[in-house]
């Protein structure tokens, strides 16, 4: 779905198929019964931060898109679950999120790394906050 | 009454306000809260991957103590209390998982090492603001000391109270619980657009200026629709509706600070409890100069 592929014909393949498989076996969600209505995006309060919609990443993930694994979406979802209670097709978008990071995340892989919070900012922040961010960010 | 009351790591530390404020307003309204001997952290978000078991572990430790209380006769119920949003979310959606999932039933316990007795399902998660509803609010209402006369209370949800749908503490498109709670202590609640609106939680660790422009969209709304004053429950969302609040007047000059406070606090003001069993010094944004305005604290 980058800009380099359009105008082309997308060809699905069995790679594909897999991942789309895996999405849906490690987010529990049947990710086909969306249509694209958008009202996830719509009503997410991290849009700003995201470079594909939680609407593109359903649609590509219904394509078994591997690009979604480095996606910058993945990251900045807060599993707010505001897209869960707005989805017309009942589809838990917040489980989508955590299965795609889950795949990334599971090949030993930390998003964020404590060393990089100062003395200062350890001190000020909660544990609440520390956390879950690693529990969310980190292997 | 007698109830089991799972604390969580936050309140033992950077919000020891909401747990002593929960713990005196719960006593003069006829519950006593008792901390199991032991707990442990419940891992403040529950983990979504459907063959994820290991990070249940934590919460259900949590809820065998709580059955532990209840068979050693030291609660009457298996019933935990929680205060705290993220726990509650947590200790409730592990129980879930419990009590749905047999497979995981076989896995947690097969994991679960260092116990003498195994869970078995009992315990229901409760949030205080359930359990002061289920006493009825006129209970709360006829026990209220200072009734809270013209004070405009913003209540902030936030998202784990209320989602995912149908295991919040209410609806979760039009939730009423709060505004009821402040309408028993003689305020008056206030609507605003983002009362359900995430403040972007633990983003607030590495992403600290969206989380500010987050709060701030929150915090002026509630501003423009006439409060005086937000009440939360939930540390996170205080942290950073109230801590971010210095990179919010960063940017924006004419911002002038909005007290945050929890909705302990405000029950334990109105029920006329002593300042150290409100602790509103420990808030960020200090109540105290609206309250002694108000005529709700005396002068020092």
């Amino acid at each position: 779905m980058s800009s380099e592929n359009s105008g082309q014909i997308l060809k699905i393949n069995a790679e594909n198929k897999e991942f789309k498989e895996k999405i849906q076996d490690l987010s529990g969600e049947k990710i086909d019964l969306c249509f694209q209505c958008g009202a996830c995006s719509s009503g997410c309060p991290m849009v700003q931060e995201m470079d594909y919609l939680p609407s593109k990443i359903i649609r590509m993930s219904q394509l078994g898109l591997k690009e979604v694994l480095s996606s910058k979406t993945i990251w900045v979802c807060t599993t707010c679950f505001n897209c869960e209670v707005r989805c017309p097709r009942g589809i838990d978008i917040a489980n989508v999120m955590e299965a795609i990071r889950q795949v990334v995340l599971r090949q030993k892989f930390d998003k964020v790394n404590i060393d990089m919070l100062t003395p200062e900012e350890l001190r000020e922040l909660p544990q609440i906050a520390i956390v879950s961010n690693l529990r969310k960010l980190t292997a | 009454m007698r109830l089991a009351y799972y604390p969580g790591c936050t309140l033992k530390t950077t919000a020891k306000s909401f747990d002593i404020s929960t713990l005196e307003s719960s006593k003069t309204l006829g519950i006593d809260l008792i901390e199991p001997e032991r707990w442990n952290c419940c891992g403040t978000v529950h983990a979504l991957s459907k063959d994820d078991v290991m990070h249940h572990l934590a919460p259900i430790r949590n809820l065998l103590r709580i059955e532990e209380m209840k068979k050693t006769g030291i609660v009457e119920e298996s019933k935990v209390i929680t205060v705290c949003a993220m726990c509650y979310n947590t200790l409730k959606r592990a129980n879930l998982v419990f009590n749905s999932d047999s497979d995981k039933v076989k896995k947690i316990n097969e994991n679960m090492e260092n116990e003498s007795s195994v869970y078995n399902g009992s315990v229901q998660v409760e949030h205080l603001l359930e359990t002061i509803k289920h006493q009825g609010w006129d209970n709360l209402r006829n026990k209220v000391k200072i009734p809270l006369k013209d004070l405009k209370v913003a209540p902030y949800y936030g998202c784990l109270l209320l989602r995912p749908r149908g295991l919040g503490i209410d609806n979760a498109d039009k939730p009423s619980i709060m505004e009821d709670m402040i309408r028993a202590l003689g305020a008056e609640p206030i609507d605003f657009a983002y009362k359900q609106k995430c403040c972007g939680s633990y983003h607030t660790v590495f992403m600290k200026e969206r989380v500010a422009d987050l709060s701030y969209k929150i915090l002026n709304q509630a501003k423009i629709a006439g409060a005086e004053i937000i009440v939360t429950a939930c540390p996170l969302c205080e942290f950073n509706l109230s801590h971010r609040q210095t990179e919010i007047i960063k940017n924006r000059s004419e911002f002038k600070e909005f007290p945050v406070i929890y909705f302990t606090q405000l029950i334990a003001l109105a029920l006329g409890l002593k300042e150290d069993s409100m602790v509103f010094g420990e808030n960020k944004t200090d109540p105290r100069p609206l309250f002694k305005y108000k005529g709700f604290l005396k002068e020092i």
